[in-house]
């Protein structure tokens, strides 16, 4: 066997673990917008329904005729398979996540990879960082093979914030887990609450997406697609 | 072949072996400790099965959360059904005087209760949520007799697995496990925010299973039956609502 040694950029385990996680999303998305449009209107604390005040609605119509929603149509019920559907993306999504940050903790990729090297951590780096990034310019060479600093805290925010807290506020709304841990839900605010913040959460991981696919398409949709399949560069 | 090969070859053929026994054992732990639902075939089963087997392992004795008089949805909302039958209308024309609840199947004394009956067991009362896996919920004080009462009454058999329960329209039946059947929450509601169960929330009767979605606590029960086995109901689901591509589990 000839004896090659190719530097990958993304090592094997990112890459199953991302496209993994990405067509989970993808699948909890759809399925959680079908299951949105049974009820599209939001409430904060414990209880809402067609006779309480909401806290906001969507202005789609319903797929329920009980809920008002100014349209004079009934969208067809998809409840069904989209609630199978979102429950057992979530237990993927899950489990593939809980794979990919025990493996970032014990290799130091999160250390290496994600946390701003010591030189990135001051306002200096950090201001100049989003200069470049207002200004659009193209990534550097160097860019390829590491992350920015904003890139960095993105990911970050992204992997220990915003998913923690889309699976915690959707393990709220779930009566049978509350019942076991019911501070779940309480300190949100209540069931309803959660249901809102779910929603809320999913729009800034939507945000993230699209930010995210436009910043691949800027760099380079081919070398960036290219190393995140085969983990070569080029 | 070489020694390095020959040990690869049979550390691998043993960890294939131990794989597959050690699925077989999981499994048949699974059924023993009932953590298997009954609509656990197709393509969404690995999701159902993980939810429902380790809610059983983490909720199997938690409650359900009760709620401060000050917290009842006022007013209380009842929800669309549709059209009640003809069946329905004629006890509702005698004020419900006649209805009742047929328990059979794996029990020891199998029994009709009228409502009278079943008012004459200990009432038990409590302020839980109502969530339907639309999105909405309410509030609501509910009272009636605990499902775990009458099961006693009745005598179930050790081999009782599950509950079956019908509505008086026949396509509208639910099951749940023994789990659920005997916990302290789980209520045949005779009546609601202090006054009898209206017929929009379910009366003369209802079941009221505050750790699973709406859909579970079906209205206008007239029929139970005890079995080890759902394979003999409907398509064999657990109940209607795998039928129509709802989940049996809805405690999620």
């Amino acid at each position: 066997m000839p004896a090659t040694t190719v530097v990958s950029r993304h090592s094997a385990l990112v890459r199953v673990t991302h496209w993994i996680t990405a067509l989970c999303f993808f699948a909890l998305l759809v399925s959680g917008l079908e299951i949105v449009v049974s009820h599209p209107r939001f409430y904060w604390g414990e209880t809402g329904n067609v006779l309480t005040p909401t806290l906001f609605k969507l202005p789609i119509p319903a797929s329920r005729s009980l809920v008002p929603s100014g349209y004079g149509y009934v969208l067809p019920d998809q409840n069904g398979w989209s609630r199978y559907l979102h429950f057992q993306a979530a237990w993927v999504l899950v489990l593939t996540g809980l794979l990919y940050v025990i493996w970032g903790l014990l290799t130091g990729h999160f250390r290496k990879s994600l946390v701003p090297s010591a030189a990135d951590r001051s306002w200096r780096a950090f201001s100049s960082a989003i200069v470049s990034h207002l200004r659009f310019e193209r990534p550097s060479e160097a860019e390829a093979w590491s992350y920015n600093v904003l890139q960095r805290l993105t990911y970050l925010f992204v992997i220990f914030i915003l998913f923690p807290l889309v699976i915690w506020t959707g393990l709220a709304m779930s009566p049978g887990f509350v019942s076991a841990v019911p501070a779940a839900v309480t300190v949100l605010g209540g069931q309803q609450s959660a249901r809102t913040l779910h929603f809320l959460v999913t729009l800034a991981l939507v945000l993230f997406l699209l930010v995210h696919v436009v910043m691949v398409c800027f760099a380079g949709f081919r070398s960036r697609m290219r190393a995140m399949i085969t983990g070569r560069v080029r | 072949m070489s020694d390095l090969s020959r040990r690869k070859l049979i550390t691998t053929g043993l960890a294939a072996a131990a794989g597959v026994v050690g699925l077989g054992a999981a499994e048949r732990i699974a059924q023993r400790y009932g953590l298997i639902p009954p609509d656990h075939g197709g393509i969404y089963g690995l999701g159902e099965t993980l939810t429902y087997a380790s809610q059983r392992l983490l909720t199997r004795h938690s409650l359900a959360r009760e709620f401060a008089r000050s917290q009842i949805s006022n007013p209380p909302l009842a929800n669309e059904m549709p059209p009640l039958n003809d069946a329905f209308k004629r006890l509702q024309a005698g004020r419900f005087a006649d209805w009742r609840l047929a328990v059979n199947g794996m029990v020891a004394r199998p029994t009709s209760f009228s409502l009278d009956q079943l008012k004459s067991y200990p009432s038990h009362t409590q302020i839980t949520m109502l969530q339907c896996e639309e999105g909405w919920s309410y509030i609501a004080e509910w009272n009636g007799v605990t499902l775990s009462h009458v099961m006693d009454a009745v005598g179930t058999l050790p081999q009782a697995r599950y509950v079956v329960y019908y509505s008086i329209d026949p396509d509208w039946w639910e099951s749940i496990d023994m789990a659920d059947a005997l916990h302290p929450q789980t209520f045949l509601a005779y009546g609601m925010n202090g006054g009898d169960l209206p017929v929009g929330n379910g009366g003369p009767l209802r079941l009221r299973l505050p750790r699973q979605l709406g859909y579970k606590s079906v209205k206008f029960i007239t029929h139970m039956t005890v079995t080890d086995n759902l394979k003999g109901f409907g398509k064999g689901l657990g109940s209607a609502s795998p039928e129509g591509g709802y989940a049996w589990y809805a405690g999620i």
